[in-house]
């Protein structure tokens, strides 16, 4: 009684199954299309055209994208499945129960956010084996690699409970990764270096933080980066803290949540 | 301490403007089942709602079991229950894992022996392993209510129970309140029908238009209350009420083609029979008859007009 009294265990445990258990059931579409995807792009990109391209970096064309189209999945997938997780029970009225619950704010938080980046993670890791089927992967710094993983699946999960929570409707739920997430992935180096790009626009890429996700990814794996380890580490750090600010708002005033 | 909810003063504005509850104050004693009667749009909903946490209050003072529901909402939360009006369930989700859900919402250890007796208790017991969007209406109120005793709730709030309810889930639900009020539960329902509240509760609490007008005892309130018609249809125009009738409230409408008598709820039971006899003895002779209950609309008017 003490304990639930500062920490709900089993209501955070309570959720985060729930959410698991809705990942299971669509176990097949969750998982083979990404991965059938992140195939087509490296027979297409990998081998058909990067054959021709000559290295990035120097690093053969096929391995230079593995980082970038695995994070480009890895937050598609977090945006999606948090936001898909907070936006259906909202949706069917189910929502009540949790509102109604002895559970804190935080606690809805780390649970769901928790719940859809455990689920970008493991699809992370299976997009990863898919990738070393098509091009040898090496990884120069795998603790890191694991941190920016696990960095950005929970700030953009963070991003896509906001999304859930702001979207009225379905429309509006597939809105955020039509209209902002897929030019901000393309447009985010990865597929080619920034330093491809003629200047000015290179200049616009660097308001745009996937690049900073990206390079870091990259830099995890290669050891080279388009920008600065430690200043794509804060761009991330920033855009955490911005999501969990915008967080806190919500249940503090209830946007959305609470009439 | 003997009330279990106690509300000052308590506002409730929505965002669109509308004041859907003005300076409700209300107790609600431990073990007692307690009727929030009043009409659609009343702010029934809304006051349960606020009770639960589920919608925000503009202003005024919430506590359950001396429990702060702003301050101490973890506390407070635990020991409610509520099912809502609405039949908002899961749907891929079997009734087991559903009811188990809500348990450790609420920050319970599982325990299944409890969760076993409360799905035998609302004869969910062999549709466990089904998916609840399997399930009819009737079963999926069974379900909310399954999920709202999970964690052994002190108070259980049921919104509007038996809106769409069959006769056998209404007698279930009822003997089961009734058990859970023997076992020390307290028990608020809201309801638009007055027989609902008179067959259930203890106390009454009358709400319209976001006011709480009276809250009194049963017994004392359906005497307010209750006024039941009957409209006797007469082959004859009458011109006056005769002599002989003047044991009863009478009113002559239509041009004297239809004779209106009020009773008091129960006592038409004696009333009719003997005003009919007495019709026959006086030779008026009848095509029809009619009855009616005065419906809630009118009864609220009669309320606010003396309460005012
Ligand atoms: N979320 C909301 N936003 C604005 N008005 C609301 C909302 N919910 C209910 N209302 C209004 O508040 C009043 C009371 O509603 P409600 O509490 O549902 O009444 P009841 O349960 O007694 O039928 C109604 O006029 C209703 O339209
Ligand atoms: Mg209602």
């Amino acid at each position: 009684m003490n304990r639930q009294r500062l920490f709900n265990l089993y209501g955070v445990l309570a959720i985060y199954r729930f959410e698991m258990a809705r990942f299971r059931r669509t176990l097949w579409q969750s998982l083979a299309t990404p991965v059938i995807t992140t195939s087509l792009y490296f027979v297409v990109f990998g081998s058909a055209i990067g054959a021709r391209m000559g290295d990035v970096d120097g690093i053969s064309y096929g391995a230079f994208i593995v980082p970038g189209l695995l994070m480009l999945s890895v937050f598609t997938e977090s945006l999606n499945n948090a936001s898909i997780g907070i936006y259906l029970p909202k949706f069917t009225g189910t929502i009540y129960e949790v509102l109604s619950a002895p559970v804190s704010a935080f606690e809805i938080v780390l649970a769901y956010v928790g719940a859809a980046a455990t689920k970008s993670i493991l699809l992370g890791l299976v997009i990863l084996g898919t990738a070393s089927l098509f091009v040898p992967i090496h990884i120069q710094h795998p603790l890191w690699m694991a941190a920016f993983l696990l960095l950005v699946a929970l700030s953009f999960s963070l991003a896509g409970f906001i999304a859930g929570v702001w979207s009225q409707g379905f429309e509006q739920l597939q809105f955020i990764p039509m209209l902002i997430i897929t030019p901000m992935t393309f447009l985010g180096g990865a597929f080619y270096s920034i330093d491809m790009l003629p200047p000015v626009w290179r200049t616009v890429s660097l308001f745009n933080p996937v690049v900073y996700v990206i390079s870091g990814f990259r830099w995890s794996f290669y050891g080279t980066a388009d920008v600065g380890v430690g200043i794509s580490l804060m761009a991330m750090m920033l855009f955490l803290l911005l999501c969990l600010t915008l967080v806190w708002l919500i249940f503090r005033t209830g946007y959305r949540l609470k009439s | 301490m003997n009330s279990i909810i106690s509300i000052a003063h308590l506002n409730k504005r929505y965002a669109s403007g509308l004041e859907a509850l003005r300076d409700v104050s209300l107790e609600i004693e431990r073990g007692e089942i307690f009727a929030l009667l009043g009409p659609n749009g009343a702010g029934k909903t809304t006051l349960i709602s606020i009770v639960c946490g589920i919608v925000r209050l503009s202003s005024g003072n919430i506590s359950v079991d001396g429990h702060d529901i702003a301050r101490e909402y973890r506390a407070a939360r635990s020991k409610i229950g509520l099912v809502p009006q609405e039949l908002h369930t899961d749907m891929f989700e079997t009734v087991w894992d559903t009811v188990k859900f809500s348990r450790g919402l609420f920050g319970h250890r599982p325990d299944a022996a409890h969760l076993e007796k409360v799905l035998r208790d609302l004869s969910l017991w062999t549709k466990r392993h089904d998916r609840i969007m399997n399930l009819s209406g009737g079963m999926k109120r069974r379900v909310l209510i399954a999920k709202a005793l999970a964690h052994e709730p002190q108070v259980l709030f049921l919104d509007e129970p038996t809106a769409g309810v069959d006769v056998e889930l209404r007698r279930d639900m009822w003997a089961l309140v009734r058990q859970l009020r023997d076992s020390g539960v307290t028990i608020i329902l809201t309801t638009h029908y007055i027989a609902e509240a008179e067959e259930m509760a203890d106390r009454i609490g009358v709400i319209n238009k976001g006011e709480l007008i009276l809250v009194d005892d049963k017994a004392s309130l359906m005497k307010k209350l209750g006024k039941k018609q009957l409209l006797v249809q007469l082959q004859e125009p009458m011109l006056a009420i005769p002599d002989g009738l003047n044991d009863w409230q009478l009113v002559l409408n239509d041009g004297g083609n239809e004779l209106e008598c009020t009773f008091d709820t129960g006592e038409e039971q004696r009333a009719v029979p003997t005003l009919l006899r007495r019709l026959g003895e006086l030779g008026v002779e009848f095509r029809d008859l009619k009855t009616r209950q005065s419906s809630l609309e009118e009864i609220f008017v009669n309320l606010v007009r003396q309460s005012r």
